[in-house]
């Protein structure tokens, strides 16, 4: 049976979908035949990140409706073996996903897959809830900032309460993302630091995604960043997959570049 | 600004501000949708038990919930009347 992994994270626009679509093609890189399903119905943004927009026939609330099988609606990724997409639709219907579904459309994907990735919406409302309801286990997107760290705990609090692992009293691995963190910033006092977020919401930490333009460049082709063998976030993403199954490597903390004397002169007084 | 200044790391920037006011925040928030909303059951059904035995009021009895960041500590004061008035509830 696959492993259902929600990423969420409460507070909108934190990397949620970034993290999703380079952890979905991770996996499937180290040969794991996976799928990354959009929950965030209405505005829909896994095909773009993934570049497979154009080949959208039938989506995630087709397939819960009945209007099309799932084998129509699961798109093959063309660079990565093993790696499929599940679009959601643009409906702005708020009742499209219903838990019954949800669970129904897990039912058939689960002993064709060894890992299911849930894109979840922002917010705590339905999208949310149903995205992170049948998880076996959740990665938690924070930024380090107080808004976002404020959100991540109550998702924190919800993923130990109102899941389906937590009703039947199991245990609900979660693992803490930093994302776009900002060394420079963080330097300069502006900015929390790992160990803070890491102290104040006490979950395992699974990585340290740096800011860097490459995640919009590839974003801007339609390609996950983790493909991107240059970029730091691409290869902080590798490392945050391979402990994602169980590697214990160092995590490695964005540091501030060197900076020359005139450059902080000129930083200084700007 | 003096010259020395610019090889100085500035230090004390708002995210120890940011990181101080979370504390505090979560703290409370964690305890109020975490369990407080059973709290007024708890003294109800507490203050019934205690009944059986001893003449309490409603007022002698306090339940308090205070959470921080590793643990939560669920405290119950009870104040029993004098011994003499005690004995006589019996
Ligand atoms: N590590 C990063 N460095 C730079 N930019 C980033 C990084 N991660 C995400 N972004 C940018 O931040 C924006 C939001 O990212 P993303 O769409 O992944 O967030 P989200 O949590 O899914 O948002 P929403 O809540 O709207 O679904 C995008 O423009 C993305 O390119
Ligand atoms: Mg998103």
């Amino acid at each position: 049976m696959a492993k259902i992994i929600v990423v969420t994270s409460g507070k909108g626009g934190v990397g949620k979908t970034t993290t999703s679509a380079a952890i979905a093609t991770g996996l499937a890189l180290r040969g794991f035949k996976t799928v990354v399903i959009d929950f965030d119905v209405g505005l829909r943004n896994v095909d773009l990140i993934m570049g497979c927009e154009r080949r959208v026939v039938f989506d995630f609330i087709n397939v819960i409706n009945g209007d099309a099988n799932l084998h129509q609606a699961l798109i093959k990724d063309k660079r990565v073996e093993q790696l499929f997409i599940l679009a959601t639709s643009q409906t702005r219907d708020k009742d499209a996903l219903t838990q019954d579904g949800v669970g129904r459309v897990f039912a058939e994907l689960g002993p064709q897959f060894d890992y299911i990735v849930c894109d979840s919406p922002a917010g705590i409302e339905r999208g949310a809830h149903l995205a992170m309801y049948f998880a076996d286990e959740a990665v938690v997107v924070a930024n380090a900032e107080v808004s976002s760290v404020r959100d991540a705990d109550r998702m924190i609090g919800l993923l130990t309460s109102k899941s389906l692992h937590a009703e039947q009293g199991q245990p609900m691995p979660q693992h803490l993302l930093l994302t776009r963190y900002d060394a420079e910033r963080v330097e300069r006092g502006e900015m929390l630091k790992v160990e803070d977020v890491q102290d104040i919401l006490a979950v395992p930490l699974l990585g340290v995604i740096p800011e860097c333009p490459s995640v919009l460049q590839a974003s801007n082709v339609g390609m996950p960043v983790i493909l991107d063998e240059k970029s730091p976030a691409g290869r902080a993403y590798r490392e945050a997959v391979g402990r994602l199954l169980g590697e214990e490597t160092e995590i490695s903390i964005p540091r501030a570049g060197k900076r020359g004397f005139i450059d902080r002169l000129l930083r200084r007084t700007a | 600004m003096s010259l020395l200044s610019l090889f100085r790391r500035p230090t004390g920037g708002t995210a120890t501000a940011a990181r101080e006011r979370l504390q505090i925040l979560l703290a409370h928030e964690r305890a109020s949708l975490s369990g407080a909303d059973f709290l007024p059951q708890l003294q109800r059904e507490l203050l019934d038990v205690i009944r059986k035995y001893v003449q309490v009021d409603d007022e002698r009895v306090q339940v308090k919930l205070d959470s921080d960041q590793n643990f939560s500590v669920l405290e119950v004061n009870i104040e029993l009347p004098a011994a003499s008035e005690h004995r006589s509830a019996r």
